[in-house]
This record gives structure tokens, sequence and C-alpha cells, in this order.
């Protein structure tokens, strides 16, 4: 895989344009750069295609147009296993709905990034156990996601996108299963954790209050991508 | 895959057993069943075959070469050219027999010269007790330890030896220590054989030892170029081909048979792959978006089945040996095929026939693991991540591609010759149906169901059935293909079965017309002819008809094929039983009629022109007539009239009668009328039976010889019916969710349960319907080409309806049954929060 340019931006869109089965256009012509350290949060109503944006970032998608970059390392040209190299190695995720695997303990769960990059078992989990407790889940590295509430679990999920040190963390409504309470303190969490490795963040949320934390902040819509305050 | 990814997926697998491990171990004993089976069977099979060789191997010595009887027996004189030729270091002559005793029934007896024996065959005369020289004196026989204790005797008593119509008494002066278990076997002076059994002149073998440093290839030459047409050169090889190729057809299809427990068990490892990936697709998605490559998952995949196929393999072994050790002590050495009829062999334990089962038991986990494999690989990490439940689109129409190629090819393979005697490419025409079938069952669920999702029953539970089934076929797959190979393995042979078993009560109609049949054993002489005058002559008698039967030896390494020679001719007995046209005879040549295996194992048809060994002046030729269906003689028969027969070799002997009883007259009467008018020294040796005892022999040892396939059926039939129960619970157990959306709509818990039971028994429906017609394509291949190829006999098709219907009831009620009970487990409020799921 190509090395990345440290001056590149962390993340880079040009003219971005992505139809859906029918024939209509999601967004088109999108333009992003967002550099390293930076957190970005995009809104939009439902249907906009915030998710959509997220898997073509994270080449998990194909765009029918224009470029995707991180990095400065262009995922036009790469192949399936190469683009999941390159989020092995420099993307971390936050999902909604958690996704932490039921059978795995939470020290695992977190672990699993720094395993498939080759991290000798116990050093992986150990380097866990040091995230789960600056998440505030101390100890509990033993215990399984059927014993965590919806909140611990995001808490697992945060940890688990940042122990490798990710140049890029896609965080797609982090917030969305919660109540506010919990939101709110998951939210402080999250921001802390993230701002604290220096990755950049790209955060997609229905939530205003989510989005308030960013540095900067785009609204996905009928006009592309374009700032919050237009 | 990297150390990396290995860790992740020993993570992964490990957390997914504990998780479910009722489910992994039932995929591994599905495995273990069909390797337990197979490997059983085989062992079984293998130790009789090889105590069946020992046999052979001790009355025929350890010769170099063997000069051998085509029919019976030669002219002694060739001993003494042979014992001269170059290259020849020591001939022993031998007399050999069919002979019967008191209380023993049949034996082998054989004549030596034992001073002679001892330096070319010495494990012909080892024996405890009298010495070699014993038995060339007087009248002095060596008996195998089974003959003594049969006749129950010792050494040193007087034993009554008949054969060829003669009986004497000899002394048993000495055990053979080398003889197989179970075998009967008596050593005797030749000079006293010849003379006391009439077969002074003759010899029936003759067997050489080569001088060292011979070219054994360039001797035999010699020898075969000096040998007159009654006889033919052998060696062990020949003779072990001869003995492994009475059985070896039975044997490979048992074994074939056994193997089908072990394709069950293989598609149950797919249902439960299928059913794991399924349940994991989100899990897999997390992976693919972590970093998991396409091959990475893949592999995770199949490694997983390959541990499964591992571990049930080696558990399976151990069962076999189990089951083989206690089939052989408890039941002998004979599946019921009648080759190894009254053997109790050691069992032969087979290192590379266990690696071949075990390596077969792990191949059957791996491809049932390729196709969920695949699928997880394929899987869109982004969608797959959103689905929270089934990953169902009804829009996609199932594919039939991969099932069309395996069906034709399945159809081409079974047009195929034999290759080496065994039908090959008619079991990989049979694997590849199976597989074309199995691929068919999305579509052809869809297509079954389509008609009954455009009718509204008006009645929810059956209507939400409908569309669900019809909107998830695969799901069908999924939960039948266990169990629609093991019905579609079931039906065919219980098609071919049943076919078998009304051609064979057909032609025992159409073979067996007279009203009484006489036999004479192989120990008697036979019925002079003016014992058949006096026995057609009999009151009561209307008509007899005699025929001589005899062993002739065409290959040295094939069985002998039974000569008939029938005085009443030929024409109009095989005119019901002929297959295919007639040719007249050429001219110059002698008519013979050939059954349908002599006729498949030789390559002979109406038209050409054969050399039957008869008579002392060298082979006669003989112009094949017709082919007729012989269900009797599996290494094939020759029929020529009596006239022909008496001509060629001087014999007016007969060794079997069928009587005509006149109307009015009694058959016990005539029956005792008949025995009377025998010489008495010969009343002994003849059996009476009437057709119908001679019909429910034949067909009583053709249901004991598929009683074993009854039972490998039956287990296959089980394996598939626990696989299907397995999935349907598992994939019901899995649609929780849906369960309780249907219940805040509104829908009755009862009426919930009732769509299951409707699921279930449609599911049954489409697994019958495809494993019967798959079946029935099966049975064809069977009948048609694996028979044929394998037995060298042909069959009308029968259909057993009524097994047929039962099966697919059984089916559908266990497939119901299943989810029914699986469903109640899904609604009650624990199972909802049950961790573990296992059936």
């Amino acid at each position: 895989m190509a090395p990345s340019d440290s001056l590149a931006p962390a993340l880079s869109l040009r003219g971005l344009t992505k139809r859906v089965p029918g024939g209509r256009t999601l967004f088109e012509g999108l333009a992003l750069d967002v550099a390293p350290g930076e957190f970005v949060a995009i809104t939009g109503e439902s249907g906009a295609g915030k998710s959509t944006l997220l898997n073509l970032i994270a080449g998990l998608d194909a765009a029918e147009a224009g470029d995707v970059a991180i990095g400065g390392v262009a995922l036009a040209g790469l192949d399936d296993d190469a683009r999941t190299r390159l989020r092995r190695d420099r993307i971390g995720f936050v999902f909604q709905a958690f996704h932490i695997l039921p059978h795995l303990s939470l020290a695992q769960n977190v672990a699993l990034p720094l395993v498939l990059q080759q991290a000798r078992a116990a050093d992986a989990l150990a380097e866990a156990d040091r995230l789960l407790a600056a998440v505030g889940l101390a100890e509990r590295g033993g215990d399984h996601p059927a014993q965590l509430s919806g909140g611990e679990l995001q808490r697992v999920a945060i940890a688990r996108a940042l122990i490798h040190r990710p140049a890029l963390i896609l965080a797609d409504e982090p917030t969305g299963n919660l109540d506010p309470q919990t939101a709110e303190r998951i939210l402080e969490v999250f921001t802390a954790q993230a701002r604290g490795s220096g990755a950049a963040v790209v955060l997609v949320t229905h939530s205003e209050r989510a989005a308030a934390v960013a540095d900067r902040r785009l609204v996905l819509g009928d006009l592309g991508l374009v700032a919050a305050d237009v | 895959m990297s150390e990396a990814l290995g860790l992740a997926a020993r993570w992964m697998a490990a957390g997914e057993w504990r998780a479910h491990p009722g489910r992994v171990v039932t995929a591994a004993l599905a495995i273990a069943v069909g390797v337990a089976l197979g490997f059983a069977v085989h062992l079984i099979n293998a130790s009789a075959l090889n105590e069946f060789g020992r046999a052979v191997r001790t009355v025929n010595g350890e010769a170099d070469l063997r000069v051998r009887a085509v029919a019976r027996g030669f002219d002694e004189m060739l001993y003494s050219r042979l014992a001269r030729t170059d290259g020849v270091a020591a001939a022993s002559p031998v007399v050999e027999l069919a002979a019967a005793a008191p209380k023993a029934g049949d034996l082998t007896l054989i004549g030596l010269d034992v001073l002679r024996a001892a330096r070319v065959t010495p494990s012909l005369v080892a024996s405890q007790g009298a010495g070699p020289g014993a038995v060339a004196s007087q009248d002095v026989a060596a008996i195998s330890p089974a003959l003594l204790a049969a006749t129950g005797l010792r050494p040193g008593d007087s034993l009554s030896l008949t054969a060829n119509g003669r009986t004497q008494a000899f002394r048993i002066g000495g055990v053979l220590t080398g003889a197989a278990e179970g075998q009967k076997l008596a050593v005797v002076d030749i000079g006293r054989a010849q003379w006391r059994f009439d077969r002074l002149g003759r010899l029936d073998r003759i067997d050489l030892r080569l001088a060292e440093g011979a070219d054994r290839a360039h001797v035999a030459r010699v020898i075969a170029s000096q040998l007159p047409a009654d006889a033919q050169i052998a060696d062990a090889q020949t003779d072990a081909r001869a003995s492994d190729n009475l059985s070896r057809a039975y044997r490979v299809n048992l074994d074939m048979l056994a193997l089908m427990a072990l394709l069950t068990g293989g598609f149950l490892v797919y249902s439960a792959q299928s059913l794991s990936v399924a349940r994991r697709r989100p899990q897999f998605a997390l992976l693919r978006v972590l970093g998991v490559t396409r091959r990475a998952l893949l592999v995770q995949v199949v490694a997983e089945g390959l541990v499964v196929g591992a571990a049930g393999s080696v558990l399976g072994l151990g069962l076999g040996l189990a089951l083989a050790k206690g089939a052989l002590a408890l039941f002998g050495g004979d599946l019921g095929g009648g080759y190894f009829a009254g053997q109790t062999p050691d069992l032969v334990f087979a290192p590379g026939a266990a690696a071949l089962f075990l390596a077969l038991g792990v191949a059957a986990a791996l491809i049932g693991s390729l196709a969920p494999a695949r699928d997880a690989a394929r899987a869109q990490p982004a969608v797959a991540l959103k689905n929270l439940g089934d990953a169902v689109d009804p829009r996609a129409a199932p594919g039939a591609a991969v099932a069309v190629l395996a069906l034709a090819a399945g159809a081409a393979a079974a047009f195929l010759p034999a290759v080496g005697g065994l039908p090959i490419f008619g079991y990989a025409s049979m694997a590849l149906l199976l597989a074309g079938g199995v691929a068919a069952m999305p579509w052809l669920a869809r297509r079954l169901l389509s008609p009954l999702r455009r009718t509204s029953f008006g009645v929810p539970p059956l209507d939400l059935a409908v569309q669900r089934l019809w909107g998830a076929p695969s799901q069908a797959s999924t939960a039948l293909a266990g169990v629609v190979a093991s019905t579609s393995l079931l039906i065919a042979m219980a098609v071919m079965v049943a076919s078998f078993r009304g051609s064979v009560a057909d032609w025992l109609e159409q073979i067996l017309p007279a009203d009484l049949y006489v036999r004479v054993d192989a120990a008697g002489q036979g019925l002079s002819p003016d014992v058949q005058m006096r026995m057609a002559a009999t009151p009561g008698v209307a008509r007899a008809e005699f025929a001589r039967t005899a062993p002739l030896r065409l290959s040295p390494d094939r069985p002998p094929v039974v000569l008939i020679a029938r005085a009443q001719g030929w024409d109009a007995s095989v005119e019901g039983l002929q297959v295919g046209p007639s040719r007249s005879p050429a001219p110059g040549t002698v008519p013979a009629w050939v059954s349908e295996p002599y006729a498949r194992l030789y390559g002979k048809k109406p038209g050409d022109v054969i050399q039957l060994p008869l008579g002392p002046k060298g082979a006669v030729r003989a112009s094949v007539v017709a082919v007729w269906r012989d269900y009797a003689r599996q290494s094939g028969a020759i029929a020529v009239s009596g006239v022909d027969y008496a001509r060629l070799t001087g014999d007016r002997t007969a060794s079997e009668a069928s009587i005509y009883v006149a109307p009015g007259a009694r058959l016990e009467t005539v029956t005792s009328s008949l025995r009377a008018a025998l010489p008495a020294d010969l009343r002994s040796r003849v059996q009476f039976a009437q057709p119908r005892q001679l019909r429910a022999f034949a067909l009583g040892l053709f249901d004991r010889s598929f009683a074993v396939t009854y039972v490998l059926e039956a287990v296959a039939m089980l394996v598939g019916l626990a696989g299907v129960a397995a999935t349907i619970s598992a994939q019901t157990l899995a649609r929780t969710k849906e369960f309780g959306m249907l219940r805040h709509v509104g829908v009755l818990r009862s009426q919930i349960t009732a769509q299951l039971a409707a699921e279930g028994a449609l599911l049954g429906a489409v697994g019958g319907i495809a494993g019967v017609g798959l079946g029935f394509a099966m049975s064809q291949v069977l009948i048609h080409v694996i028979n044929p190829q394998s037995f060298n006999w042909t069959m009308q098709t029968r259909i057993p309806l009524g097994l047929v219907a039962g099966v697919g009831v059984a089916l559908v009620i266990s497939a119901a049954g299943a989810a029914l009970i699986a469903g109640r487990r899904a609604l009650s409020a624990d199972a909802v929060r049950a961790v573990r799921e296992d059936w």
C-alpha cells in the first residue's frame, strides 16, 4: 500500500457523485478536505445520503464519479483487498448499533483491530484494557457484551475505534440509540478520546448537540455539502 | 492466512462454538455416523475377504504356477510332461473334489502326492499328529480343525467321506494346522482319492515350483503351449483376482451405500454452516469493515467446517472400529450377500482405509462449508451491517444454472462405460444428480409455491406461511438439503430393490415351471441314464426333464461359469427369459444360449462364436444363439443341448431333474415313488424341492442380502431428519423479532404456531416432492447403469408406491413437528431472553 503523505489532508473528496438504484442522484460533485486532527460533523435530512457518504469514504461502496483519498492515498484504482487493508490500518469506526461481537469479551472486542494488524495477543489485550479504563470501563475486560448497557457498549465501540491509532475516525450516529443523558456522556467520552488521539473525525448525526462539539459543521442536502451556517 | 488473522478467527470460532455447542456437535456427529458406517462396512468386508483369500490360499498352497482343469479334470499324463519342463524344479499333482461328511455337510477333498506336495506346497501337508508319510499310506486323512469340530470326531477316529458318488471311510491321521478358520478341508493320498472316488487317470490340478532364477513369464509361456484345451495356467495373482472378482462389485456397492450416510452428513454440515453464516452476517460485515479480506473470511468459515469435519471423522473412525469388531464377533463376516457365509474372521485393521475415510469425512465437511463460506465472503458489508434481521430479498429470483449444469453432467456420466468392471461413472452420476437436485431446491420451492402464493386462502397463518417460504426459498434449501439427500437416496434404493425383487420374482416364476425339482449334491455322481429312465417311468410323472450342470473355467482370473446341458433343449425354455434378439447358429458350430451376466462379462452377443473347452479333443466352437436373463449365476452360465453335451463329453449323467406331475396325481406320492426309484447309495445325496420352496428360499436370500442396505438407508434417513429438525429449529429461533412484531400487530400466539406448522409442512412437502423426483431419477441410474455394470444383470422398473407415499408423509409430519416444537420455544417469554438456543 502506498505510504500516506504527512502533509496531505486526512480525508479528501473531489467531485464525488453517487446515484441510487432507480436513477435518483443522492449527491453530485461533492468536495471536502478534512485536515489531520480536525473534527467535522455532517448533518442532513433522512435519506440525504449521510451514511452512504461514510460508506464511500470507507471504501465500502463505489461512487459513479469522483475521488476519495485517505491520507493522500486514492481509493480509486485500489482493489477490494487493498481498500480493506487501508480500512484496517487507517480508519476507526463507531456505529449507531454499536456492533460489538456478542461472543467475544470486551477486551477481545476492543483488541480486534490491533490483532488484525498482527499484534501479539498479549500486547493487544493489554492495550485494550488500557483503553477500556480510559473510557470508564476499567477492570471490565473479561466481561461480555450481554452484561453491558447501551451506553457502556458504545464506550467499548469507541475504544475499539481508537486502539490502532487510526488517522481517520468515521462515526455514524454514535448517540442515535442512546437516551439523552447517556448520549451526553458518550459524546463527552468520544470527543475527549478522539481529540486526544489526534485523529481526524467525520461524525454523521441528526443531533444538534452532537454536531455542536465539532470544529466544522456541514449539511448534506440538495446543494451538496455546505457549511451549516450558510 | 496470517497469524494475526488466525488469532481473530480462533476467537470468532471459539465464541461461536461456546454459544451454540449443540449445533456444532450435531454436525460433527453426522459426519461421525457417516464415517463410522463406511469404515465399519469396509473393515468387515476387508476382514472377510482376507479370510476368504486365506481359505483359497490354503486350498491352493503356495505354488509359483498352477495348471488347473477347465471343467472336469484333465489327463494325468500331462503331469510327467510338465515335471520335465525346463525351469520347473518340482511338480505336485492334485485331485480336488467337492465332498461331504456326516454332520459336517459340504467340504473340499484334496488328494495329494504328499512327498511331492511337501516340496511345492508344504502348507497343504503341515499337520499336527501324523506326519506327511501317514497320509501317503492306507486310507488316512488329515483334516482341518473346522472339519474336526463339525464332525465331533478326534484324531484316530474313522471319518466317512463321500465324493463323486462314492463313499469311503478314512482314519483321521492329523490336523491341518494351516487351514483358514471355518474352512472344512480334508487331505488324502492322491492315489487313494483317484481310486476310491472314481478319478483314475484324471487330475484337477498340477502345482509347480520353479527353479531358482527361472524366468516365470517364459516358463509360463512354455507350459501354456503344452496344455490341452481342458487345462489352463494360473498363478497366485490370478487366483487372487478370481476370488476378489467374485465379491468385488458387492463390496464396492456396499461401500458406496455406506458412504451415502457420510454424504448426508456433509449436507448437514452445509445446513449448519449456512445457518451459522446467516446468523453471523452482521459480525462478518463488521470484520470486513475492520479490515478482514474476503478471502480471509472465506478461509475462516471453511476452517470452522474443517475442524468440525476432522473431529467428527476421528470420532467416526473409533466408532467404526468398534462397530466392525462387534459385528464380526456377533454376526460373522457376511453382510448378507452370501459371499462370506460361515466365516468369523478376525478384524483386519487397514490404516490406508482409515486414512481414506478420515479424508472423506473432512472432505464432506469441506464441501458442505464452501457455499456458505462463499456467501459470507461475498456479502456487502455496508448492507449487511444495516440488516438487523433476515437478509431476505423476495425480488431476487433463485437461479437454476448450477443445478442444470450438475444435472446435465450427471445425466451424461450415466452413459459412460464401466472402469475396471466398476460403475465409477455411475456413482459419479448419482453424486452429480444429488448435488444438482439439492442446488435446484430454491428454484423448485419457488415454482411449487407460486400457484399457492397467487391464491388467498383466507387463513392468515397459511397465507403468511406461503408468503414467507415463497420469499425465502434459499432458506428452504438450507433446511432441507440433508433430508432431500437422504430421502432421494432412500427412494432410489427402494425403487431399485422393488424393481430387482419384482424382476427376480417374475424370473423365478418363469424359470421354475415344473411341479417338483430334483438335485444331486456336488458329492454325488449324478443320475445315470438308467435312473433317468426309471424316474421318467415313475407312476404319476407326466414328464421328466434332465440336465447336467458343471463348472467351466474359461478365464484364470475369473470365477468359473456354469455349463448347463439340458436334454430337452433350450429354445422354448428361454423364450420368456430372452434378452434381445436371437440368431441362428453358424454352420459347424454347437448352439449355445448364454446368460446375461456371461454376455456382459465376456462381451458376447448373439451371432458370436465362442470356444468351449469340452471333451478330450480340444475346444469346441459354439455359436451364441440368444442371451437369457439369469439372476442365479453371477459369474455367468452357458446352456447347450444335452445331446451335444453327451456327444462331446461322453457324459450322459444328469445332476438335476424337473418333474411334471400328471393330472390327479398327488405330489407327495410321486416324490416318495421317485425317491424309491433312486439307487440306495444316491438317496442321501439327492434333494427334492417344490417350486414354492425354491422361490421362497431365493427371495429369502434376496431379502437377506439387502438387509444391510435397509439398515444403512434408515441411518441415512435418520441423519437427514435430525438435520431438518435442527435446521428448522435454528431458523425459527432466529425469528424471535419477527414473532414479536407479529404479536404487536395482533396476531395470536396460536396463529403464529399454526403458521410455523404450515411452514414446516410446506417445507416437508417441497422436500418430499424433490426427494421423490430426484430419487426416481437416481433409481434409473441404479437400475440401468450401476447394477448392470456391477453385477451384469438388468431388470424392469417397478415403483413401490406405498413406501414412496409413506416417506413423503413422514417427511411432512416430521418437518411440521420440528417447526411446531421450535416455534413454541421461540414464542415463550424465556426463550426471547435466552442466551443459549441449542436444540
